[in-house]
């Protein structure tokens, strides 16, 4: 089979456990979740949301589990995520508000971050045993700072005491969502101090490791044959360089989840209103046909990210496809 | 296999240190605490003094104590996943591995999948539907957080796994007609070691972020006292925006030393199995001791001879590489 099919059935498996975990995880738990959520409404119920709710629930709960899922799952490819209880709005308009947001601010800093990353372990890599390799403990220091935590501490000195940045939101109060200068400059503004903290979080990760490949690889033969070349410096490093950035690439599928898992708590220490903070206020008012929603929605990012992850790969590594590596 | 040389590095005395320190903070933390976390007679926003090292909350409470309390269930918690995760990767990867064919291919799969699932939101999911009661039950959080944590461990083992059952002492013992899982516990599993300890200290590692993290959230009991519900406070109570910065900073420092250690211990690993790395982690002083020649720049083998390198040597050695 081609590396790149199988890839594809396991995103299309993962999609579907992650479906299925949705429709199973709220029936596995003793009581009747409707109820439970009806239960759970401040204001008086209208048989029509009743019946919203019964619908995300994949049809009334006395028809047999397998009819269930298969309403569940027909809802879903229509669309229909189900009605949010506390915001009583379809879970799926909700989301297209937030997820640009999120998309933008996680999206370009895991970019910028992965890039900037590489190029300093590469340079790391290189210059082994010199007095550069004093960042790596800053660096796993860094890395073990829960993303939260950097960006609490971050809010607190650039934003609160110093007023470089501003400090909650993702625009100007002074300023309305459109496509206008002032609009897209506020919001520029006010996502540099949280892409910097995701950045700083997740930018050792991609450092160490490509380090440690730059390492090993800068004493294959094919690094001593272009310096025996005499080949100029930069272009040694960047043949070696070229070489130990495909186990990255080829992590990124593992990294990409844990990455977004770590930026979604920014968004809360911002009050940043993308879905990370969306699913954290779901948390709390203990919304489920919201926080599934989102959930779901994640975990198709995630995928439709690694897809493009293994791709690129796919084009920089040769031997993938001649399908010598299986 | 000989002495673990781990503790040669710098990096790996210093991972060692911090994490016997707070292992040993897990243990008589909770007895030191000069006060009862919970205890909320003292004044309010107190900023580090004598009498309270790291401060007060705004509800009175001592904040040093709550760290040094919060420190057992923090690490305990770790544990129970980090340790579930490794004994699951365990099973799952070294039968996929060994066993190859059908079982390899599902379990893979089986990983897979789980890799691929972003792990914070699947926790988000499955906490906020258990009962509140066992919410605080160290056990039930350990075992839900393994559940994402497993599936790396996995894959590296699977592959460890993989290169070793083709090498000549485990065909041997196949022909003299050991039995499979005699072969699997004694002929591989030994050789397994260094992959299994770095992949325990990896989900040891992911395990104290999920926690806290979901502590942080509140989806864990707020009556039991981690660095993540101590976060969960200071945030509530608004601490970041109003320069409380004692009220946040020892939990969130502890946590990342507790990962430094843990990962710098995870380098030592690393250059045990990879001699390479080894070699980089090395200073001048131990790379002189060791009799290994200078070190050499462009990663070449040195083309100097391993006499005393005057000033001319390596400068000779960069003017050829470049």
């Amino acid at each position: 089979m081609l590396p790149i099919a199988r890839r594809l059935g396991v995103y299309v498996v993962t999609a579907w456990v992650a479906v299925t975990a949705n429709f199973l995880l709220p029936r596995m738990m003793p009581g009747n979740p409707i109820q439970t959520l009806i239960g759970k409404l401040q204001y008086n119920v209208t048989p029509a949301e009743v019946n919203a709710i019964r619908l995300s629930f994949g049809g009334s709960l006395h028809n047999s589990l397998v009819h269930q899922y298969f309403t569940y799952l027909d809802q879903m490819f229509h669309g229909n995520l189900g009605v949010s209880i506390t915001l009583s709005t379809p879970v799926t308009t909700i989301l297209k508000g937030a997820v640009p947001w999120t998309v933008g601010l996680i999206g370009i800093s895991t970019v910028l971050s992965f890039f900037i990353g590489t190029f300093t372990g590469a340079l790391l890599g290189w210059t082994r045993g010199s007095r550069m390799d004093s960042l790596i403990p800053t660096a796993t220091f860094f890395q073990a700072v829960p993303y939260f935590f950097l960006g609490t501490v971050m809010l607190l000195v650039f934003g609160s005491d110093l007023h470089w940045f501003p400090e909650l939101g993702a625009y100007s109060l002074n300023v309305t969502p459109s496509w206008t200068w002032a609009f897209v400059s506020s919001a520029i503004r006010y996502g540099e101090l949280p892409m910097i903290s995701i950045v700083l979080s997740s930018i050792a990760g991609w450092m160490l490791g490509m380090r440690n490949m730059m390492i090993t690889m800068v004493a294959e033969d094919f690094v001593l044959m272009s310096v025996a070349m005499g080949l100029p410096r930069r272009k040694v490093i960047m043949t070696a360089a070229r070489n130990a950035i495909l186990p990255s690439i080829a992590n990124l599928s593992l990294a990409i989840g844990l990455v977004v898992s770590g930026a979604l708590l920014v968004e809360l220490v911002f009050n940043y209103p993308g879905v990370g903070n969306l699913l954290l206020n779901a948390v709390e008012n203990e919304d489920y046909p919201l926080i599934q929603g989102i959930f779901l929605i994640i975990t198709l990012a995630v995928l439709a990210a690694n897809l493009i992850a293994d791709l690129v790969y796919f084009a920089l590594d040769p031997r993938t496809r001649t399908g010598a590596t299986a | 296999m000989k002495t673990l040389n781990l503790p040669r590095s710098p990096k790996v005395v210093l991972g060692l240190g911090i994490t016997a320190f707070f292992l040993l903070l897990t243990i008589i933390g909770p007895y030191l605490a000069p006060f009862s976390p919970d205890d909320t007679s003292f004044a309010p926003n107190l900023t580090p003094s004598w009498h309270h090292w790291f401060g007060t909350t705004s509800l009175g409470q001592d904040i040093f104590s709550q760290t040094l309390v919060g420190a057992r269930a923090t690490i305990v918690v770790a544990l129970v996943a980090g340790l579930v995760a490794t004994a699951l990767s365990t099973l799952v990867g070294v039968s996929a591995g060994y066993l190859g064919g059908f079982t390899d291919d599902g379990l893979s799969l089986m990983s897979n999948v789980f890799l691929a699932i972003p792990g914070l939101p699947l926790l988000i999911v499955i906490d906020s539907y258990l009962p509140v009661g066992s919410r605080s039950n160290a056990l039930i959080i350990g075992l839900v957080i393994s559940l994402t944590g497993w599936a790396w461990g996995a894959r590296v083992l699977r592959a460890q796994t993989m290169s070793l059952r083709n090498r000549d002492f485990i065909e041997a013992s196949r022909i003299i007609g050991e039995r499979r899982w005699r072969i699997m516990l004694t002929e591989v599993a030994p050789n397994l070691l260094p992959v299994l300890a770095s992949s325990l200290l990896f989900t040891v590692l992911y395990s104290i972020g999920a926690y806290v993290t979901l502590a942080y959230i509140g989806l864990t009991s707020s009556s039991v006292w981690n660095w993540g519900t101590m976060l969960f406070w200071a945030q509530a109570n608004n601490a970041p925006l109003s320069g409380e910065w004692y009220w946040f900073v020892p939990p969130g420092v502890c946590i990342a030393l507790v990962g430094t250690g843990l990962s710098l211990l995870n380098f030592g690993i690393d250059e045990f199995i990879n001699p390479r790395l080894r070699e980089s982690g090395l200073t001048a002083r131990q790379r002189r001791r060791r009799g290994l020649p200078r070190r050499v720049r462009l990663g070449l083998t040195p083309v100097l001879r391993p006499v005393v390198a005057k000033a001319s040597g390596p400068a000779a050695t960069s003017k050829a590489a470049s």
